[in-house]
């Protein structure tokens, strides 16, 4: 048994994995979007007539736009790697990346953090009565109920949610964002409508899978034995069968947060809440290479570690994995 | 509901070998066993029916859908505008019918044109395991860890070209473009992983000592089998493209004006949701009623061949 010398190489297959993921990654976005017709420098500069010609040179030197792509590149990886993530382009000077990624990633982060536990509270408790009522119409409900919700688009619950608890009743915010710093209330109310919309998709597919598997795990023996212990519905279901039947869900969660940051995205836009959502848009509407490379590799890291913590907890969750591993 | 969600929709357990009597073994599982019955049929006659109007929307009694025919925002059923009028008074009806044609003819043929692309990739790549394989894979990977969505931006940015000159394609050649590429990935994938399990059957052996030849091991003997998968995946993919193309068109990034989509309607009728609240609730139901009916029918093609998302 050597757990740390198995984790050890797992973390270097990762890390090499992680540094073709950011190099490949970052460097097809920015080639992608330096395809987009539209100079930064005729965005940035407008046409007045007169200076603007030596003004766009030399915005283009000092950004280094009058480099080749590669160099261009590997002069923003390079500064990249040592924590700095470069200016966005501006005609007065520079604003560094890191500041927009500062104020707009807690949003997003947050905005996802809610919306999984949201959808992990709601589904995991539906997804253990289903299959512990399996078959009966508890379980018929709850699948239909889940299959439509699948169909259902997360921008248009949003809309039609925020239609009944925004106009009609006033409840909640139908645009704009508030801190925590504004007050728990103006906090949930901002933020409401887009996680409940966010998290029902995430609901319907988690309830799926966790039921499918739940109804397996109950098949099992260790489950039999527990129950002819008299060891109640209640703890068997929770204690002994959810455990074992969380793995895939656990996959899932992983994959999905990267594919939240897609709807994060439109439902941003949709209630103007400052995410990295709307950074994302304005620098590819803004040809904003830099900053826009710089969040592609974030979100790529992010994605990457995200699915190491995955693998890791499952060692913690399914001790047959942990001793086939070592 | 993203693209992803082909992915990890609900993998079904292949379910344990019968334990005999134990009716806890045999049982149906009632969330993937749904009946085809009458909401099966239900289904497809909404389709059906979509299909009808848009194809022959032409020959069809519709109203003009660009003409400004009445007042603005006219109630349904009134002056024999059966679904009302949207903000500039243009029949609701056949922008609706219209902009489905649109939304329709963006899912389809970029799905079509994914699984041209997809699908075959991801047949090489499950049926070749060597380095054409591992290259083909390793490509898929690196293109699903781009947020479809900043991936989809970027594409529709790209191929809009220089509106100073004139700009390039029709926005629907665009979004099906984009929609295509950014789904190629997904469906290689998904076909990969169906090859692999069908390439290691028995009767691929037994072909192989016949001396069949790659290609018709490929498409003679894997391909049929692959084929019940890709049709479930496909109709997911419909609905995933309609709804795809409705997050682009929040984004700003679907066809310009007059033409439209479901999506670009439902962005209208959000922004006139206090006063006609009708021009937003109309066109979300006609895409959830299809999404949803899509979602069946794929459900129902999977139940029916048995496709085993768990091994996917």
């Amino acid at each position: 048994m050597n757990n740390a010398g198995a984790l050890l190489s797992k973390l270097g297959v990762r890390l090499i994995q992680l540094s073709v993921v950011f190099v490949v990654v970052t460097f097809f976005t920015v080639s992608l979007i330096s395809l987009v017709p539209g100079k930064p420098e005729n965005l940035v500069i407008p046409f007045d007539g007169t200076a603007e010609q030596t003004q766009r040179a030399e915005f283009r030197k000092k950004n280094d736009l009058d480099q080749p792509l590669p160099i261009r590149w590997a002069r923003w990886a390079k500064r990249f790697v040592s924590g700095d993530m470069g200016n966005t382009y501006s005609s007065t000077g520079s604003s560094p990346v890191s500041d927009k990624v500062k104020d707009a990633a807690p949003i997003s982060g947050l905005l996802i953090l809610y919306t999984q536990v949201v959808a992990l509270a709601i589904s995991i408790p539906l997804a253990i009565l289903a299959a512990y009522r399996n078959n009966t119409w508890v379980d018929k409900v709850i699948s239909t109920l889940a299959f439509g919700a699948l169909s259902l688009p997360s921008f248009a619950v949003a809309i039609v949610l925020s239609y009944f608890f925004g106009v009609q009743l006033g409840w909640v915010k139908t645009s704009g964002y508030n801190p925590l710093g504004d007050g728990l209330a103006l906090h949930l109310k901002s933020v409401a409508v887009p996680v409940i919309a966010l998290s029902l998709g995430q609901i319907a597919v988690y309830m799926r899978l966790l039921r499918s598997d739940l109804v397996a795990t109950l098949q099992e023996d260790f489950i039999l034995m527990a129950k002819s212990k008299g060891i109640s519905s209640r703890r068997v279901l929770w204690r002994h069968a959810l455990r074992p039947s969380s793995l895939t869900l656990l996959t899932v969660i992983g994959l999905n947060v990267g594919n939240l940051i897609g709807g994060t995205i439109v439902v941003e836009v949709l209630f103007s809440i400052p995410g990295m959502g709307k950074e994302i848009g304005a620098a590819i509407l803004g040809r904003q290479y830099v900053a826009l490379q710089s969040y592609v590799a974030l979100i790529a890291i992010f994605f990457v570690l995200l699915n190491f913590l995955v693998d890791y907890l499952y060692t913690v969750l399914d001790p047959r994995i942990r001793e086939r591993g070592a | 509901m993203s693209p992803d969600d082909a992915l990890v929709l609900d993998p079904n357990v292949d379910g344990p070998a019968s334990l005999g009597a134990d009716d806890l073994a045999v049982e149906e599982d009632a969330a993937t066993r749904r009946r085809f019955g009458i909401a099966g049929w239900l289904a497809c006659a909404w389709l059906g029916l979509l299909a009808i109007a848009v194809v022959f929307a032409d020959l069809l009694p519709f109203k003009d859908p660009n003409a400004e025919l009445t007042i603005p925002e006219l109630a349904p059923g009134q002056d024999g505008f059966l679904l009302g009028a949207d903000g500039n008074g243009r029949d609701l009806l056949a922008r609706l019918v219209y902009g489905g044609r649109n939304s329709l003819i963006i899912s389809v043929f970029s799905i079509v044109l994914g699984f041209l692309v997809g699908g075959f990739l991801g047949l090489l790549s499950g049926y070749y395991r060597n380095w054409v394989g591992k290259v083909l894979t390793s490509l898929f990977d690196i293109l699903l860890a781009i947020p479809a969505l900043v991936l989809a931006m970027s594409l529709v940015s790209v191929l809009k070209g220089d509106p100073s000159q004139g700009g390039g394609m029709d926005p629907r050649t665009i979004l099906v473009l984009t929609l295509a590429i950014v789904s190629v990935p997904l469906i290689a994938r998904i076909t990969r992983a169906s090859t692999m399990a069908w390439a290691q059957r028995d009767f691929v052996t037994a072909a192989r000592a016949q001396g069949a030849k790659d290609g018709r091991i490929l498409f003679r003997e894997i391909f049929p089998n692959v084929l019940p998968a890709m049709a479930y995946i496909a109709l997911l993919g419909m609905a995933i493209a309609i709804v795809a193309e409705g997050s682009l068109a929040i984004l700003g990034a679907s066809v310009e004006p007059p033409a439209t989509t479901w999506g670009v309607m439902i962005v209208e009728g959000k922004d006139s949701m206090e006063d006609a609240s009708f021009l937003m609730f109309i066109p979300i139901a006609v895409v959830f009623l299809t999404v949803l009916s899509l979602n069946f029918l794929g459900d129902a093609i999977r139940d029916r061949f048995d496709v085993r998302e768990s091994a996917l």
